[in-house]
C-alpha cells in the first residue's frame, strides 16, 4: 500500500497493509504516567458553546423533555442540511454535526417499528405524516411488524407477562460499536475499496441463503459508506482520504458515529475506545507544533460537547425501562495493552476532564478500564473525578483484557466488545425471580394468574421444601431459557432483514464474530429467597385459587451481600446454571451465547410485574438492580458487598455484572487526598479480586433528597449520578426511581 | 484462648485511622459521653464471644483493600477494657503483618498493676493509638462523660514519653466544648506532647440518637444540631491541625 502524507511521522508495517486499527495504536501511542496539572481550562469558544447547549438543554426540560422533533423527514444519512449549536457560532465549532438539521431535534426513524415512531411523536404533541404512515406500513415493513408477524403465541404470552422483557422488538437493538477510529485512519476511499474486495470474495458461486445474505450486506455497507461521504460533504469536509491533523482526525471520527446515530436508534450507541488512538493525532500535532495543549483540549471539549447531544424519540414505555434518557454514548479510557503497558495517555486526562471543564453530565458514559496496575497518577485524577462528580465507572480490563484483547469497546453499559471485530445481538433480559414463582405455582403467573409456562405440578405443600423447589425450578428455567433464546433468535433474523446496521457494519470487519447476550433480572432476590428457603422455613400463602402470592419466612437466613459462601455460592450457582442452559439452545448466526446480570433503571418496571419472593420481598416492589445485593441485605459494610460480587465468575457472564454502589462522602475520608487514595484502594481490593464492573456514587442520601424536593436548584440542573450501566441526571429519574435510588443503602460508617 | 466480647465489625472503615480499615467494635464502656453514637456498645455484659483467630480471619477477607496504609482498628465500646484479648489479637495481627490501630477514650489507663504491664506489652503490637480528647477542662469533662480526665491526660504524657505514634482525636460539640478557651487550653496541651501525628476534629452528629430510642435511653442532648463550618474552621485553627503532618497521605 502506498505511504499516505497524511501518516507522516507514524510506526508500523501492519496497519498500513490491512485494516488494523488496533496494529496502529500498538505502534504509535505515547503512554503517560505524569499527572493532570497539563490540563487546560475551557476556552472562550467552549464556554460559549456549552452555555449555549446549556440554555437549550434548560428549554428541552421546560417543554417536558423533548425540545423539538422531525415529522416529515425520514432520517438518512443525508436527510438533512448542516445543524449547528447556535448557527451565529458554528464558525466555533471545532467538531461539527447534528443528528438533524437543529439542536437536540429528534430524528424520526421508522424502520424499528413506524407505531412507535409515531406514538413518541404523538406524546409530545406531534402530529405524524399520513404519507410516512402510508409508506411504512402499506409499501414497506418495519423491524417491529417483522417481529410481531412470527411470533408464536407462547412467546407472546411470556413477554405480555414480563417473564422476558425490555425485548429489543419495538426498539433498535443497538450495542453494535463501529470502528469509527477507521474513518479517521484510512479515509472513507480505502474503506470502500476493501468492502468491495470483501464483496468480489464472497462465497464460491453456489447460492446458498447465507452468502445470499452477506452478499447483499455487503453492498449496504458499501453504499453507506459512500453516504457518509456524502453527509460529510454537506459539512464541508471531504473525508474521502485520512485525516491530516487531531482536529481531522476527531471530525473523521465523529462522522463515522453520526452517521450510525443518524440510521439507528439503538438502545445503546457506544462511541468505543477512541481516546488512546486520538491522542496520536494530537501529539504529533503537538510534536510539530500546530496544535497547543488548550487547543487538544478544546478538541475533546467539543466532541465530548457532541455526545451530550445525541437523542431519539422513544414512547413512555420505554423511557420507563431506561430513565432519564440515555443512549449509552460508552467512551472508554485507560486499560493496559497486552504487552503489559498502560495504554493511559493524555488524552485518557483530557477526557475524563471535561467533566470539570462542562461540569457533570451522564454522557458519554465515560468509561474507566480498571487495573491495579494503571498509572497511580491516573488512579489518582480518575478517582478525583469520581467524587467531584459521581460519572465515571470502572470495570476490570484485567478479567475483559483476557477475553477481548487490548482493544476491545463497551458496547452498551458495561458488555465488551472486540472493536470493529464484533457485533452483538442484545437481549433485554429474563426475569429469573418471577421464573422461581412460576416453579412455585406450576407456571401460572402470579399477578396475571395467566397460564404461561407449561402446567408443571406446581408445589402443594405449606413450608417450601429446598429439594423440590430446586428441582421444579431446573425445570422451570429450562422451559424459559428455551422460549427466551427462541424470541431473540426470531427478533435479531428481522432486525437484520428490515432494520439493518449499514452504517456501523460498514466499520466492522465483513468476517464478523457475533455474540448473543442474554440477560438476567431479579438476581439477588432469587439468591436469597432459596437461601431462605434452604437456611430458614419459608410458608406459602395462597390465595382463593390456591396460587402462592406471598410467603411467611421465620427464622434467619444467609443474604448474598455479606461475603458470606452459604449465600454467595448460591450466586455462584444460579448464575452458571442459567448460563448453560442458554448455551445449550441455537442461537441466531451462529452467535456466541453470553448473559448478564444488569438490569438498567429497568430493575423498578420488572419489580412492578413482580409478585412477592420467599426473601421478604414484597410484590411490586423494585428488584434489586443488576448483580447488586438486596436493598437491607448488606450489614457487614461495602467491602463485604464488594467481596460476595466479586466471587461472580466473569467468564460466566461475559456480557457483564453490574454493581452500582454508594459512598458517603464523609465516610470515605477526612480530607479530599484521604478520599482519594481510599477509593484507589477500595477499586484496586475489589478488581484485584476478578470483580467486573463498579459503579463509584460519592455523595450523602441528605443531597438526593433535597434534589428531589427540589429539583429547580440550579445546583441540581446537571447533578448527575449512576445507575446500574450508566449515568443519569438525577432530576430527569422519575420519582419513583428517586425514591428507589434513595432506598439503596448508602455505604458510610458512623 | 482468651475470649473476647464484640459488638459488631464492619468491612469498610476509612475514617477511622490511615487508609481502608476493617473495624472491631468492642463490646462494654464505662464512660457515658452525652453524645456517643454507639451507646449500644456501653454494656459490658452484653456481646458477641470471639476469638482473636476469629477476628483476623474474618478481616483477612479483606487484605486487598488495605494496601499499604490500611489494616484494622480496634474501637468500642472501650478497646482497653479488654486489654488481654486485646493484646493477643494485636499480636496476631503484627504476625500477619497486619497494621493495628487502637482507638480508646483512655480512661481505663493507669500506671498500678497489673494494668500497666499489660498495657506495655500492648503497645509492643500496636503502630497507632486514635486517644480521643472530650475535654480538656477536668470538670467539664465529668460532666459530659461522668468522669474526670487526669489519668487520660496522663495516658498522652505516658504515650509521648514511649514515643508511640498517637492521632489525637476531639468530638467537636457546640456548647460543650467548642468554645475559644478550652480549644486553645487543649492546643497548648497537645503541644507539650511530642508524639503527636494528627489532631483531628470530628464534627458532632446526631446520627446515633436512634439508637437511644431503641435502647429506652433518655439522648441527653436532644435538638442539638452539628457545628458550623464556621465553628469547625474555628476549632481546627485554635488546634492548629495543619501542624501535625507526622502521618500524609501520599
Amino acid at each position: 500500500m502506498e505511504q499516505k502524507v497524511q501518516w507522516r511521522g507514524f510506526k508500523g508495517r501492519r496497519w498500513q497493509e490491512e485494516i488494523d486499527t488496533r496494529d496502529f495504536i500498538q505502534n504509535n501511542y505515547t503512554v503517560y504516567d505524569g499527572d493532570e496539572s497539563f490540563l487546560e481550562g475551557p476556552t472562550e469558544a467552549t464556554d460559549i458553546l456549552w452555555g449555549e447547549l446549556q440554555k437549550l438543554q434548560k428549554e428541552e426540560r421546560a417543554k417536558g423533555g423533548v425540545l423539538d422533533m422531525d415529522t416529515d423527514i425520514v432520517s438518512t444519512l443525508t436527510s438533512h442540511g448542516p445543524g449547528y449549536i447556535n448557527e451565529e457560532y458554528k464558525d466555533l465549532e471545532k467538531v461539527v454535526g447534528l443528528q438533524t438539521d437543529k439542536p437536540l431535534k429528534r430524528a424520526f426513524m421508522p424502520f424499528g417499528g413506524i407505531k412507535m415512531a409515531e406514538d413518541a411523536l404523538k406524546t409530545h404533541g406531534y402530529t405524524p405524516n399520513p404519507e410516512l404512515h402510508k409508506i411504512f406500513t402499506q409499501y414497506h415493513k418495519t423491524h417491529n411488524q417483522g417481529v410481531f408477524d412470527a411470533y408464536t403465541p407462547e412467546i407472546k404470552k411470556a413477554r405480555h407477562n414480563k417473564i422476558i422483557t425490555g425485548l429489543p422488538d419495538t426498539y433498535g437493538r443497538g450495542r453494535i460499536v463501529g470502528d469509527y477510529r477507521r474513518v479517521a485512519l484510512y479515509g472513507i476511499d480505502y474503506l470502500m475499496q476493501k468492502k468491495k474486495e470483501d464483496f468480489n470474495a464472497c462465497g464460491s458461486g453456489s447460492m446458498k441463503g447465507e452468502i445470499i445474505r452477506l452478499r447483499e450486506e455487503i453492498t449496504e455497507q458499501y453504499n453507506a459508506l459512500a453516504e457518509m461521504k456524502k453527509m460529510a460533504e454537506i459539512y464541508g469536509y471531504d473525508i474521502s482520504q485520512p485525516a491530516n491533523n487531531a482536529r481531522e482526525a476527531a471530525q473523521w471520527l465523529y462522522f463515522g458515529y453520526l452517521a450510525a446515530i443518524k440510521t439507528q436508534n439503538g438502545a445503546a450507541m457506544s462511541v468505543g475506545r477512541i481516546s488512546t488512538f486520538l491522542d496520536i493525532y494530537i501529539q504529533r500535532d503537538l510534536e510539530e507544533g500546530t496544535l497547543t495543549e488548550s487547543e487538544a483540549q478544546e478538541i475533546i471539549d467539543h466532541m465530548v460537547m457532541k455526545f451530550r447531544m445525541v437523542k431519539f424519540a422513544r414512547i413512555p414505555s420505554y423511557n420507563e425501562l431506561f430513565s432519564g434518557d440515555p443512549v449509552w454514548a460508552t467512551l472508554e479510557v485507560a486499560g493496559l495493552g497486552i504487552d503489559g503497558r498502560s495504554m493511559v495517555t493524555k488524552n485518557d486526562f483530557r477526557f475524563l476532564h471535561t467533566l470539570e471543564n462542562m461540569g457533570p453530565a451522564p454522557e458519554p458514559n465515560l468509561t474507566v478500564l480498571y487495573s491495579s496496575r494503571l498509572p497511580k497518577n491516573f488512579k489518582n485524577y480518575a478517582s478525583l473525578i469520581s467524587i467531584k462528580t459521581s460519572s465515571v465507572q470502572y470495570e476490570n480490563d484485567d478479567v475483559m483484557r483476557l477475553v477481548w484483547g487490548d482493544d476491545y469497546s463497551i458496547c452498551c453499559c458495561v458488555s465488551a466488545t472486540q472493536t470493529g471485530k464484533e457485533m452483538q445481538f442484545f437481549g433485554a433480559r429474563a426475569n429469573l425471580a418471577k421464573c422461581l414463582l412460576y416453579a412455585i405455582n406450576g407456571g401460572v403467573d402470579e399477578v396475571t394468574k395467566v397460564q404461561v409456562a407449561p402446567k408443571y405440578a406446581p408445589v402443594t405443600s405449606d413450608y417450601l421444601d429446598y429439594d423440590e423447589v430446586i428441582d421444579k425450578y431446573d425445570a422451570m428455567m429450562d422451559w424459559l431459557a428455551d422460549i427466551y433464546v427462541n424470541a431473540l433468535n426470531l427478533i435479531h433474523y428481522m432486525h437484520d432483514k428490515y432494520y439493518y446496521e449499514a452504517a456501523e457494519m460498514a466499520l466492522i470487519d465483513t468476517n464478523v464474530r457475533r455474540t448473543f447476550a442474554t440477560g438476567i433480572a431479579g438476581f439477588s432476590h432469587v439468591v436469597d429467597s432459596i437461601s431462605a428457603i434452604k437456611y430458614a422455613k419459608v410458608k406459602v400463602i395462597r390465595d382463593e385459587n390456591g396460587i402462592a402470592v406471598d410467603y411467611d419466612v421465620e427464622g434467619d437466613f444467609p443474604r448474598y451481600g455479606n461475603d458470606d459462601d452459604r449465600a454467595d455460592d448460591i450466586a455462584i450457582w444460579l448464575l452458571k446454571t442459567f448460563l448453560s442452559k442458554i448455551k445449550k439452545h441455537h442461537t441466531y448466526r451462529r452467535s456466541e451465547a453470553t448473559t448478564s446480570i444488569l438490569t438498567i433503571t429497568s430493575n423498578v418496571v420488572y419489580g412492578k410485574a413482580t409478585g412477592s419472593l420467599p426473601d421478604g420481598r414484597k410484590g411490586g416492589e423494585p428488584l434489586s438492580p443488576g448483580a447488586n445485593p438486596s436493598y437491607g441485605a448488606e450489614k457487614n459494610g461495602l467491602l463485604a458487598s464488594l467481596n460476595s460480587v466479586a466471587k461472580l465468575p466473569y467468564e460466566y457472564a461475559l456480557d457483564g455484572i453490574s454493581n452500582t454502589q454508594t459512598i458517603n462522602p464523609d465516610a470515605l475520608g477526612h480530607t479530599d487526598g484521604e478520599r482519594v487514595n481510599n477509593l484507589v484502594q477500595i477499586m484496586d481490593g475489589y478488581f484485584d479480586q476478578g470483580a467486573h464492573h463498579l459503579n463509584v456514587n460519592v455523595f450523602g442520601t441528605e443531597k438526593l433528597i433535597d434534589c428531589m424536593e427540589h429539583p429547580e436548584k440550579e445546583e441540581y440542573a446537571n447533578f448527575t449520578i449512576r445507575v446500574s450501566g450508566y449515568a443519569v441526571k438525577f432530576i430527569d429519574l422519575t420519582r419513583e426511581q428517586q425514591l428507589d435510588v434513595i432506598a439503596r443503602t448508602c455505604h458510610g460508617v458512623i | 484462648m482468651v475470649k473476647g466480647y464484640i459488638h459488631s465489625t464492619e468491612s469498610f472503615g476509612s475514617v477511622d485511622g490511615p487508609g481502608v480499615r476493617f473495624i472491631v467494635f468492642m463490646q462494654g464502656c464505662n464512660m457515658r459521653c452525652k453524645y456517643c453514637h454507639n451507646p449500644d456498645t456501653w454494656d459490658k455484659s452484653g456481646g458477641k464471644e470471639v476469638t482473636a483467630d476469629e477476628i483476623i480471619k474474618a478481616a483477612l477477607r479483606y487484605r486487598s483493600y488495605w494496601g499499604k496504609n490500611g489494616g484494622i482498628t480496634i474501637s468500642g465500646g472501650e478497646p482497653l477494657l479488654q486489654l488481654e484479648f486485646v493484646t493477643e489479637l494485636c499480636k496476631k495481627c503484627k504476625e500477619q503483618g497486619i497494621s493495628t490501630v487502637i482507638d480508646t477514650a483512655g480512661k481505663p489507663f493507669t500506671r498500678e498493676e497489673p494494668f500497666f504491664s499489660q498495657f506495655n506489652e500492648l503497645l509492643k503490637y500496636t503502630d497507632l493509638i486514635m486517644l480521643d480528647l472530650k475535654h480538656i477542662d477536668s470538670s467539664d469533662h465529668k460532666k459530659l462523660t461522668g468522669f474526670d480526665n487526669d489519668n487520660i491526660l496522663d495516658l498522652a504524657q505516658y504515650l509521648s514519653e514511649k514515643n508511640v505514634p498517637v492521632w489525637i482525636r476531639h468530638v467537636l460539640v457546640p456548647g460543650i466544648n467548642d468554645d475559644d478557651f478550652s480549644l486553645n487550653k487543649l492546643h497548648r496541651f497537645i503541644k507539650t506532647l511530642n508524639n503527636v501525628q494528627r489532631v483531628e476534629i470530628l464534627p458532632y452528629h446526631n446520627l446515633g440518637e436512634f439508637k437511644y430510642e431503641e435502647l429506652g435511653i433518655k439522648y441527653p442532648l436532644a435538638g442539638l444540631r452539628s457545628p458550623s463550618r464556621e465553628s469547625i474552621a474555628n476549632a481546627q485553627r485554635l488546634l492548629h491541625i495543619t501542624d501535625y503532618k507526622g502521618f500524609i497521605t501520599e
